[in-house]
């Protein structure tokens, strides 16, 4: 092992092992991690853009996306840079509302953002009640440096997944690799399996 | 610029402290020994690599503040709030301790010590400690460019190397000194109290036609704003060097 | 904690040096969205990330991007139309 300097530790906190994934260490932080500028989306311009399988497009503006029902949910949330924090709260929409009315599901789907950012997922990883478009964070609309006004949250997935200042859906049949997981991180992401990079 | 010390390998070596300075209630200087450093450029920066028992690293990055002096190489930490690193570096670390650390980096953000043109330097916060060691290398080497340093911090506390630039300038009329104090200011402050803008900018540094080299350094919107406005009073984007610092989890 | 913003080239001079085996902050190079040609030590770096993103200052562009896996770093390059390395001998020529 290398050279340990002494006097120095990481800020962590006590959590049960049984939360946290194999090489994690709990924060009460929340970082900040971007790939580039915070977007500045204002509600009145966003929009969600949906584009299924067989290629027809479906669009919620924010008055037709907040008139869906959401869920609050407590989750812990993983990142492949290797903090955890426990005990998240967010309220969003669920996906699986989004897909009611949808025919051509297909298997795979690349979520894109304002920005530019992107990330794939196989359709059941966002189905069955496994994530949201999370608008709110602890009670509050969720702040721009954390995705806001809408991100996608997956947390059973490692968090690059919970793509933020999302903005669209594309279903396919085909896996297309988004950001992170073409420049090197893994194309799935399970974080109880440590799937951090490309090969592992 | 010093081929030869740009082809080296850059290999993690152990630093011993050898001495903690306190320049201001939230900023220290750390002196080390560095074995077989091989020098360094007024300008270059080292990384430094923190490990806990449990195999946990951080590393960051910190200007050095002094010219090359054989093995001794000094930086200077500013105390970031809830920062990982530094208030390791200026609470817990002492004389005594070692601590991993790679260098010298860096060939753009570096002033060349036989150079014959006026310079203008423009520090931010602690973006001044790259600054610092241009105009110590400056008086060590007896250059006889004219030098306008113009340094930027919250409160008088928070300036670093006021009394040793307060010496140096006056020792030698060639150093001209402006600090500005943008939150507060003692009493008896006769200096600018206001952020760095294009009549300040002017007035303490040089006009275009001086062909000054200009280095600005601080947090990413002090150095944006800062080489906007020299460039839109007319200096050429050429003639300034740029270094961006972490605004916060220093 | 403050929002996210950038840093410049200058912030992975450690890290180019390891994989260039020499600095690279001062050597140009050209995004290939807007042409626009800049040292590395002066192109905008966005580290907090699980990787680091190079982008172009001109027009934000994605040009390099770095990420260190379990073994050693991919390197991906994806606007950075070309990067120049001066100062190095040129091979003989037959």
């Amino acid at each position: 092992m290398s050279f340990v300097t002494r006097g120095f530790r990481r800020k962590d906190r006590e959590a049960p092992a049984e939360r946290v994934p194999p090489g994690q260490y709990a924060t009460p932080d929340f970082p900040v991690l971007s790939a580039g500028p915070t977007p500045r989306i204002t509600t009145d311009t966003w929009e969600f853009t949906l584009l299924d399988a067989s290629g027809e497009r479906h669009a919620w503006d924010w008055d037709a996306f907040m008139a869906l029902a959401s869920d609050t949910v407590t989750v812990d949330i993983h990142c492949v840079t290797k903090w955890s924090k426990l005990d998240t709260t967010w309220t969003g929409v669920p996906i699986d509302t989004l897909l009611e009315g949808v025919s051509q599901t297909g298997s795979q789907a690349l979520l894109s953002s304002y920005g530019g950012y992107t990330t794939n997922l196989p359709l059941q990883d966002v189905t069955g009640g496994k994530a949201w478009l999370a608008h709110e964070y602890e009670g509050e609309p969720l702040a721009a440096e954390h995705g806001g006004p809408v991100r996608l949250l997956v947390p059973h997935l490692y968090f690059w997944k919970s793509a933020k200042w999302v903005n669209g859906m594309v279903l396919s049949d085909v896996e297309r690799l988004g950001f992170w997981e073409s420049y090197g991180y893994h194309s799935y992401g399970d974080p109880w399996r440590e799937q951090r990079y490309a090969g592992d | 610029m010093a081929g030869a010390a740009l082809r080296r390998r850059l290999t993690w070596s152990i630093a011993d402290v050898v001495g903690v300075v306190v320049e201001n209630p939230t900023v220290r200087s750390i002196v080390l020994e560095v074995p077989a450093w091989p020098g360094h450029l007024p300008g270059q920066h080292l990384d430094l690599r923190l490990t806990a028992e449990d195999g946990y690293q951080a590393q960051r990055s910190y200007s050095i503040a002094t010219p090359a002096n054989g093995e001794s190489v000094t930086i200077t930490v500013e105390m970031v709030d809830d920062g990982e690193v530094s208030p390791y570096l200026t609470e817990e670390l002492r004389t005594g301790d070692r601590i991993e650390v790679r260098g010298p980096i860096g060939g753009y953000f570096v002033w060349d010590t036989s150079s014959t043109r006026p310079l203008f330097l423009v520090g931010g916060g602690s973006g001044v400690v790259p600054l610092m060691s241009m105009v110590r290398a400056w008086s060590e080497v007896g250059s006889a460019v004219p030098v306008r340093y113009l340094a930027s911090a919250r409160t008088f506390d928070r300036l670093i190397y006021f009394q040793e630039l307060e010496v140096l300038a006056a020792a030698d009329r060639e150093l001209r000194l402006t600090h500005t104090l943008t939150r507060s200011h003692p009493d008896d402050w006769t200096g600018p109290t206001r952020r760095i803008d294009s009549e300040m900018l002017s007035g303490s540094g040089f006009d275009p036609s001086d062909s000054p080299e200009i280095f600005v350094c601080g947090p990413t919107g002090f150095v944006e704003s800062v080489a906007q406005t020299l460039v839109t009073d007319g200096h050429r984007p050429e003639d300034i060097k740029t270094e961006r610092f972490g605004p916060s989890g220093g | 904690m403050a929002d996210q913003t950038h840093l410049d080239g200058n912030a992975l001079g450690g890290l180019l040096y390891q994989l260039f085996e020499r600095d690279m902050t001062d050597q140009r190079g050209r995004c290939r969205e807007c042409g626009t040609v800049k040292v590395l030590g002066e192109i905008h770096v966005f580290r907090d990330a699980p990787g680091d993103v190079m982008r172009c200052p001109a027009c934000n562009a994605v040009l390099m991007v770095i990420v260190q896996m379990r073994t050693g770093y991919r390197v991906s390059f994806e606007s950075l139309s070309w990067l120049e390395v001066q100062g190095v001998e040129g091979s003989a020529v037959t």
